[in-house]
């Protein structure tokens, strides 16, 4: 049984993610600056498409309320370059490859099959979560709005 | 000044809106893109069906990197009052969609080619195209085609029977 998706008011766990450029990104990289995670299940299935594709169009209107978007999976980089090439989308991927899924566990969206649950983690630049969402389903997408809902409150 | 684009409800109709069909007939919104062939399919589904039809762009250059150009297209059309001659003809062969063939389909349709081009490159006309992306991305629109009708929303499939 997991634990669930961090909650508010919770830290951010300690976690290892790797850049599309194979440097590491930790909890100390959350630091300063409000970060949203956007955790997604696979590189390249349509629905992730459409998700990262609507939110890079508004990607200007999250760096106004100074917000920067990481897509999260356990794809590894050169699969999420890839991916986010084919796209044609700048948001920046963040790879949970090897130990497979364990940042993912340590946010509570990993999900039984394998894969991160479609769920989102801003964490504030004190390195607190501010919000977080899981979707009901991996196939529902959650609207941009809902990030600029949690961005603006609070 | 960066727009809010915090959830809100879609917007009701207004008089800015690309409408038709019958003034009685069941009012379906529609969020979509001139690229989107799951776009083209509904519009052809709902070709002659009795609705009160209402056209707003929800353009993602990333997965259509035409979407924008044909919606400012059909914005410069309407400008010339062509709006949904220009909306049919868009839908009516997505593999052409680049400049050429705008500037053929406003020469088609007897439309000012030279207004048409500079109307449509204008900010008037991407503000207008941008208006209707944030109103959709607001009320939670994620994927063309989404439909409003009948208190519901409808994600990427849509069947009028549902509203019979």
């Amino acid at each position: 049984m997991s634990p669930g998706i961090v909650g508010p008011g919770t830290p951010a766990p300690e976690f290892t993610l790797r850049r599309e450029d194979g440097t590491e990104f930790t909890h100390a990289s959350l630091l300063g600056k409000t970060t949203v995670l956007v955790f997604y299940p696979f590189a390249f299935s349509p629905v992730c498409t459409d998700q990262l594709n609507l939110y890079d169009e508004v990607l200007g209107e999250f760096e106004s309320k100074g917000a920067t978007l990481y897509g999260v999976s356990c794809d590894a980089a050169y699969s999420q370059t890839a991916f986010r090439e084919q796209l044609g989308v700048r948001i920046e991927q963040l790879s949970d490859f090897e130990p497979k899924g364990e940042t993912c566990r340590a946010f509570g969206v990993y999900h039984p099959g394998g894969f991160p649950q479609r769920a989102l983690v801003i964490v504030g630049p004190d390195g607190i979560v501010k919000w977080s969402y899981e979707a009901p389903s991996p196939s529902e997408l959650p609207g941009a709005n809902l990030i600029f809902d949690a961005l603006t409150g609070g | 000044m960066p727009a809010d684009l915090g959830s809100a409800p879609v917007p009701e109709l207004s008089p800015e809106d690309h409408v038709r069909g019958p003034d009685d007939a069941p009012v379906v919104i529609e969020y979509a893109d001139f690229e989107c062939p799951y776009c083209a399919a509904l519009v052809a589904r709902l070709a002659g069906a009795q609705l009160r039809r209402v056209f707003r762009h929800f353009p993602v250059r990333s997965s259509h990197p035409r979407a924008w150009p044909a919606a400012c297209a059909a914005e410069a059309a309407a400008l010339q009052g062509r709006f949904w001659e220009m909306h049919d003809m868009l839908f009516a062969d997505q593999g052409r969609l680049e400049d050429p063939h705008l500037w053929e389909r406003a020469r088609a349709l007897g439309l000012d080619v030279e207004r048409f081009d500079r109307d449509r490159r204008g900010d008037a006309v991407r503000a207008r195209v941008r208006r209707d992306f944030e109103s959709g991305v607001r009320a939670g629109v994620v994927t063309t085609p989404t439909v409003f009708a009948g208190g519901r929303t409808y994600s990427g499939q849509f069947d009028p029977a549902a509203l019979v």
